[in-house]
C-alpha cells in the first residue's frame, strides 16, 4: 500500500472526494449569500437562519402535513423566499443609503429573533428527519463507499450553482439585475422596476439558503441553532472568493471543502479554524478575494 | 402586649409545627437555580429543571406547612460571567441558602467558588466535569447526578465485558470530551481491551463524514463517541449514513434519552449509553415522570435524569435542613454527608466527604423499534453499575478534603 | 465647562455614592468593565472609523494573562493588571499591523480571522484550562495594604481606573492626534496628500484601543475571579458592537449607556420580566428570563430601524431640535 505522509493513497483519495462533496454543499450554501452581497451589497447575516428555516420547514411539512422530502424541496425554498421578500420590503429597504454596518446589524438582530422564536417552540435538541427512500444506500467506488445521498447533494449543488451563475452572468434578465445594482437611477430610466428586482433577488438568495437547508435535513441535526454553526464558514467562503463574484464563491466553496477535508486528516483539531487561516492569508495577499473585483 | 403576642406565636408554631421551630435565616429557605435556559443544553435541564425543583418545594411544603421556601431562577446563557455574577448577587442581596447549578462545567466551577466563599451549599446537577470533586473540591460542593468519570467507567467497562475489546474514539476537542476519552481508555485497558486510535474534532463541527472513514479504517469493534449534544447527534447520523453501524458498535459516552428522541430509534438502536436514572426504571420513577410532564408545557415529554436529579437534590436538601434544625451552611453540609438517600432518583445513595453523591448508574442499550412499546420507551437496562464501582474511588482523589 | 463634562461629573459622583444607595457593587463593576471595553471599541469605530470584528481577542488575552500572573505566578495585583494591558497592546500591534493594510469590510474580516485563530490557540493551550476556564484568580491587595477581597474596596479601585481611562480617551479624542484620526476617518486620501502617515495613525489608534480593551479584560478577571473562553469568543466581539450601536457611535457617553443597557439586560432580564409581570398582570412576561436572545434580537432590530444614532445620539439630536438648531 503506497503511503503519502503516512496515509494510504486510497484513504487520502477518499478524504479528498469527501472534501469535494462537502465543498459543493458549502458552494450551494454560500451561493445565496454571494448573490445577495454581490447584487445588493447587503451583508446578510441572517443567511444561517434562513438555511435553518428551510430545514425546519421540511420537518414541519413532514410532521404536520405529511409532505415528504420531494414536495418540501420545492415548497420550503418557496416559502422562505416569500419570507425573505417580505423582510426586504418591510425592513431592509430602509437601510440602503446607509453604511453596510446597519444592514449587517439588522440581519444579525433578525437572526437572533428567528432562532429564538424557533427555539422557544421546538427546543434545541433537534428533530428526527429520515433519509428519503429513493436516496438510501451507498455506491462502492473501490477506494471508498460513498452514500448515494451525498452524490445527490453534489449533483443538486452543482446544477443549481451553474444555473444561478449562468442566469446572472449570461442572461439579459441577469444583466438588468446587475445594471440595477450598479446604477439604479440609470436603470430605472430605462423603465426597469429596480426596487422589485431587488426584492426578488433577496427572495431568491433566501430561497437558495432554504434549499441548502432541505438538503441538509436528512444528514445534519435539524434544530434552531444549526445555522449559527455554519454562518461564519459561509461568510469566509464569500469573502475569500471575492464578494460580488458568483463563480468565485462556487470555486472557493469547493476549494475550502478540500482544504478542510485534508486538515481533518492531518490535524483534525484545527479543521474549524483552517478556513480563517486561509481567509487571513488571502485577504492579506489578494485583498478583494481570489476572484473578486475591486470595489 | 408583646409577651402575649410572643406566647401566642409559640402556641401557633407549636400547632403548626413548622418553620418557627427551625432557626432559619430570615425565617425562610431561599433557593437559587442557575442553568442554561436558552442555549444548547436547554432541553436537558433548563426550564424543566426549574419545574422539577418547584415540584420538590411544593411536595415538601405539603408535608411541612408553615415553611416559607422561595425559588429564584436565572439563565446563565452558558457564560460563566453571568452565572458567577448572578450567584454572587443572590448570595449578597437575596440571602439565598442554597445554590443549584445546572448544565455547563465552566459555570459550575465559577459558581462553586462563590458558594464556598459565602460558606453556603452548592449542588451541581448538570455539569460533567469530575474536577468538581477532585482538584476543585470544596467543603460546600455537592456533585449530584453524574460525572464524566462515572459515565466513562460504566460504559467502557460494560462494553469490553460484552466482547467489544478494540476501541476507536471520536472526541470533542474540549475538556469534557478529552476527559471522557481518557477515563474510558483507562477502564478499557484495565479490562483487557485496546484503543486503536482516536480523532479530536472541534466542537460544533457539522460534518462527520471524514471522521467516519477514519473510524472505519481503524478496524475497531466499537466507536466511542466522546462528545455530547449536537455533535453526538451528527456523529450518529453520519455513522448510519456511511455504514459504520454495520461493522462497528456505537457507544454514546455522554448521551440521554433526549438525544435518542431527536434521532429516533432506527438510527440509535443497539447503542450503549449510561444514564443516572430512567423514567421507566421503577413505579415511583414512572409516577414522578407523569407528574412532571403534567406541569410542563408539553404533556407528552418525559424528563431526563437531570430533571429527576434536580427534584431529588432539592428534596434531600430540604430534609437535611429540617433534620439539622437550621439552614446554616456548615450544619446542612454535615447533615447531607450523613444521610442515606433513598428516593425515586437513587437507591442507597450517599454523599462522600469530597462532595460526590455516589449512587448506582444504569448501563443501558437502546431498544429496536419493535421492542419499544410506548412513546419515549427507548432503552433497556443492561446492567446496574454500583456507585462504588462507577465513581472515582477516594484513593485516587486529589481532593484535599480526603484524609489519607 | 461643557455640558458633557458636567454630565460626566454628575455621573461620577453618582457612581461614588452608588454602593450606599443600595446598588450591588459587583454588578456595577461588571458594567464598568464592559463600559471600558465599549469605550475602547468606540475609539476605534467612532473616531478612527475602523470596524473590528475581533475585539474580544484583546479582552480575552488580557484576562488570561492577568489571571495567570496573579494565580500561577503570584504577582502583585498592579503588576498583573499591567501585564494584561501590555499583552493586549502587543497583540493589538501585531493584529493591527496586518489588518491596517486593508480597509472597510476586508479590514473587519481580517480582524475576525485573526481573532478566531487566537481563540483556537486559547482552546488548545493548557494554561487556559480550555472551557473549564482559569478559575480562582485572587484579587490580592492594593499597594500591598488594602485587601481587594472586600467588594467595596475593589469597587472604588475599578471606578477610579475607569474614570482615568475615560478621561484618557477624552483627552486623546480632543488632542491634535484625535483631530488627525477624524481627518483620516473622513478622507484618508486627503490626509495622506497633506503629508500625514495615515497608516501609522490608524495603527496607533488600534493599539490604544486594544490596550484599553485589555485593561477592561484584566479588570474583569479581577472582579469575577476567572477568565473563560467566552471572553475571547466572537459572540463577545458582537456584543461590544451592539453596546456601541445602542449607546451611540462616536459619542463619548454612548458606550457607557450601551454597556449599562446590554449588561443589565443579560443579567437582569429575569428580574425585569418578573417585575413587568407584576405591573401589567400579564403572566407571559415572567417567562422573559428564558427569552434573552429574542429580546436582544428585538433591540437590535428596533435600534437599527428607528434609533440608529443610539441613545446618546438620539438624545443629542432631540436637544438640538429643541434648541432650533440644524439636525445633525
Amino acid at each position: 500500500m503506497t503511503m503519502i505522509f503516512g496515509i494510504p493513497v486510497a484513504a487520502l483519495a477518499a478524504q479528498v472526494l469527501l472534501g469535494l462533496v462537502n465543498g459543493s454543499f458549502y458552494a450551494l450554501l454560500s451561493l445565496g449569500l454571494a448573490v445577495i452581497f454581490g447584487m445588493l451589497n447587503i451583508i446578510n447575516f441572517s443567511h444561517g437562519a434562513l438555511y435553518m428555516m428551510g430545514a425546519m420547514l421540511a420537518w414541519i411539512g413532514s410532521e404536520y402535513f405529511g409532505l415528504g422530502y420531494w414536495p418540501m424541496m420545492i415548497l420550503a425554498p418557496l416559502l422562505v423566499g416569500i419570507f425573505g421578500m417580505l423582510f426586504e420590503r418591510l425592513l431592509l429597504r430602509h437601510l440602503y443609503g446607509l453604511d453596510h454596518l446597519y444592514g449587517l446589524l439588522l440581519t444579525f438582530g433578525a437572526t437572533l429573533l428567528i432562532e429564538g422564536i424557533f427555539r422557544s417552540f421546538y427546543g434545541v435538541s433537534g428533530q428526527p428527519y429520515p433519509m428519503p427512500q429513493l436516496l438510501r444506500g451507498s455506491a462502492d467506488l473501490g477506494f471508498m463507499v460513498l452514500p448515494i445521498y451525498r452524490a445527490w447533494v453534489v449533483a443538486v449543488s452543482l446544477v443549481v450553482c451553474l444555473a444561478t451563475w449562468f442566469f446572472i452572468e449570461r442572461t439579459s434578465l441577469g444583466a438588468k439585475l446587475r445594471a440595477g445594482t450598479e446604477n439604479a437611477p440609470l436603470t430605472k430610466a430605462f423603465g426597469i422596476n429596480v426596487p422589485r428586482m431587488i426584492t426578488l433577488t433577496y427572495g431568491f438568495g433566501a430561497a437558495l439558503a432554504a434549499l441548502a437547508g432541505v438538503l441538509a435535513a436528512p444528514v445534519l441535526q435539524v434544530q434552531p441553532l444549526m445555522g449559527s454553526h455554519l454562518i461564519i464558514v459561509v461568510f469566509a467562503v464569500v469573502v475569500i472568493g471575492g464578494m460580488g463574484s458568483i463563480a468565485g464563491s462556487i470555486a472557493t466553496g469547493l476549494l475550502l471543502g478540500v482544504v478542510e477535508g485534508l486538515t481533518k486528516v492531518f490535524y483534525p483539531q484545527a479543521s474549524s479554524t483552517v478556513v480563517f487561516v486561509v481567509m487571513a492569508l488571502v485577504l492579506l495577499v489578494r485583498p478583494s478575494g481570489l476572484f473578486g473585483r475591486e470595489q | 402586649m408583646k409577651a402575649k403576642a410572643f406566647l401566642l406565636g409559640i402556641l401557633a408554631s407549636g400547632l403548626v409545627g413548622g418553620a418557627q421551630a427551625q432557626k432559619l435565616s430570615d425565617n425562610a429557605v431561599r433557593i437559587g437555580f442557575i442553568t442554561d435556559m436558552s442555549g444548547v443544553y436547554a432541553d436537558l435541564d433548563g426550564a424543566g429543571g426549574a419545574t422539577a425543583i418547584q415540584m420538590a418545594i411544593d411536595d415538601f411544603k405539603a408535608k411541612n406547612p408553615g415553611w416559607t421556601i422561595e425559588l429564584f431562577t436565572a439563565d446563565h446563557q452558558n457564560k460563566a460571567d453571568i452565572a458567577s455574577a448572578k450567584a454572587r448577587e443572590w448570595f449578597d442581596q437575596k440571602n439565598i441558602d442554597l445554590l443549584v447549578g445546572g448544565t455547563n462545567s465552566a459555570t459550575s466551577l465559577a459558581m462553586k467558588t462563590v458558594a464556598a466563599e459565602k460558606k453556603k451549599p452548592f449542588i451541581s446537577i448538570g455539569a460533567g466535569t469530575s474536577a468538581l470533586t477532585n482538584e476543585e473540591c470544596t467543603p460546600y460542593t455537592v456533585h449530584y447526578a453524574y460525572d464524566t468519570y462515572a459515565l466513562a467507567t460504566a460504559t467502557g467497562g460494560a462494553a469490553v465485558r460484552a466482547g467489544y475489546k478494540t476501541w476507536f474514539f471520536l472526541t470533542a476537542d474540549y475538556a469534557f470530551g478529552k476527559a471522557l476519552e481518557s477515563d474510558t481508555t483507562a477502564v478499557v485497558l484495565a479490562s483487557g481491551g485496546k484503543v486503536l486510535g482516536d480523532v479530536k474534532v472541534p466542537l460544533n463541527a457539522s460534518d462527520f463524514s471524514s471522521f467516519m472513514l477514519q473510524a472505519q479504517a481503524s478496524g475497531a469493534q466499537i466507536l466511542g463517541l466522546a462528545n455530547a449534544g449536537g455533535d453526538t447527534i451528527n456523529s450518529i447520523k453520519a455513522a448510519n449514513e456511511f455504514g459504520v453501524t454495520k461493522t462497528m458498535k456505537l457507544a454514546g459516552l455522554l448521551m440521554t434519552i433526549i438525544d435518542i428522541n431527536s434521532l429516533g430509534l432506527p438510527l440509535t438502536q443497539g447503542m450503549y449509553l449510561t444514564e443516572a436514572w430512567n423514567w421507566n426504571q421503577s413505579d415511583d420513577a414512572r409516577a414522578w415522570a407523569q407528574r412532571w410532564a403534567q406541569r410542563t408545557s408539553e404533556k407528552a415529554k418525559k424528563p431526563s435524569y437531570l430533571h429527576a436529579a434536580d427534584y431529588s437534590a432539592v428534596t434531600q436538601y430540604l430534609l437535611a435542613v429540617k433534620a439539622a434544625g437550621t439552614d446554616e451552611g456548615d450544619a446542612v453540609m454535615a447533615q447531607l454527608k450523613k444521610t442515606r438517600i433513598n428516593d425515586m432518583f437513587a437507591k442507597n445513595g450517599y454523599i462522600r466527604v469530597d462532595g460526590r453523591m455516589v449512587h448506582d448508574m444504569l448501563l443501558e442499550q437502546v431498544k429496536t423499534p419493535q421492542e419499544s412499546k410506548e412513546p419515549w420507551d427507548y432503552v433497556k437496562v443492561v446492567e446496574v453499575v454500583p456507585g462504588d464501582k462507577a465513581f472515582r474511588p477516594l484513593s485516587d482523589s486529589k481532593c484535599p478534603l480526603v484524609k489519607r | 465647562m461643557s455640558a458633557r463634562r458636567i454630565g460626566f461629573g454628575a455621573l461620577a459622583l453618582l457612581a461614588i455614592a452608588l454602593p450606599f444607595l443600595g446598588a450591588y457593587p459587583v454588578f456595577v463593576m461588571q458594567v464598568l468593565c464592559f463600559a471600558l471595553f465599549a469605550s475602547a471599541f468606540n475609539l476605534l469605530l467612532g473616531f478612527a472609523g475602523l470596524l473590528s470584528f475581533g475585539h474580544a481577542a484583546f479582552l480575552g488575552s488580557a484576562a488570561y494573562c492577568t489571571g495567570y500572573a496573579l494565580r500561577e505566578l503570584g504577582w502583585p495585583t498592579e503588576a498583573g493588571l499591567l501585564l494584561g494591558v501590555a499583552a493586549a497592546g502587543a497583540l493589538g500591534f501585531v493584529i493591527g499591523s496586518l489588518a491596517i493594510r486593508r480597509s472597510g469590510i476586508y479590514f473587519a474580516m481580517i480582524t475576525l480571522a485573526l481573532a478566531q485563530m487566537l481563540y483556537f490557540i486559547f482552546l488548545q493551550a493548557p494554561f487556559t484550562h480550555g472551557e473549564d476556564g482559569l478559575q480562582g484568580i485572587p484579587r490580592g491587595h492594593l499597594l500591598g495594604v488594602i485587601s481587594l477581597e472586600n467588594d467595596l474596596a475593589l469597587y472604588y479601585l475599578v471606578l477610579a481606573i475607569f474614570v482615568g481611562a475615560y478621561l484618557l480617551i477624552e483627552r486623546i479624542v480632543h488632542s491634535p492626534f484625535g483631530q488627525l484620526l477624524l481627518a483620516v476617518r473622513d478622507n484618508e486620501a486627503r490626509a495622506v496628500s497633506l503629508g500625514y502617515a495615515a497608516d501609522r495613525i490608524k495603527l496607533l489608534a488600534f493599539v490604544l484601543s486594544a490596550a484599553l480593551a485589555g485593561l477592561a479584560g484584566a479588570l474583569k478577571a479581577l472582579v469575577l475571579g476567572f477568565a473563560s473562553l467566552t471572553d475571547a469568543h466572537w459572540s463577545t466581539s458582537g456584543l461590544v458592537i451592539l453596546m456601541v450601536l445602542v449607546g451611540g457611535v462616536g459619542s463619548l457617553l454612548g458606550p457607557l449607556v450601551g454597556a449599562l443597557i446590554i449588561v443589565g439586560l443579560e443579567n437582569k432580564i429575569g428580574d425585569i420580566g418578573a417585575a413587568l409581570a407584576e405591573m401589567t398582570g400579564i403572566s407571559w412576561f415572567s417567562g422573559l428570563g428564558e427569552a434573552v436572545t429574542i429580546v436582544t434580537g428585538l433591540i437590535f432590530v428596533v435600534c437599527v430601524m428607528a434609533f440608529r444614532r443610539g441613545v446618546i445620539g438620539e438624545w443629542t439630536a432631540w436637544l438640538q431640535r429643541r434648541r432650533g438648531g440644524l439636525p445633525s
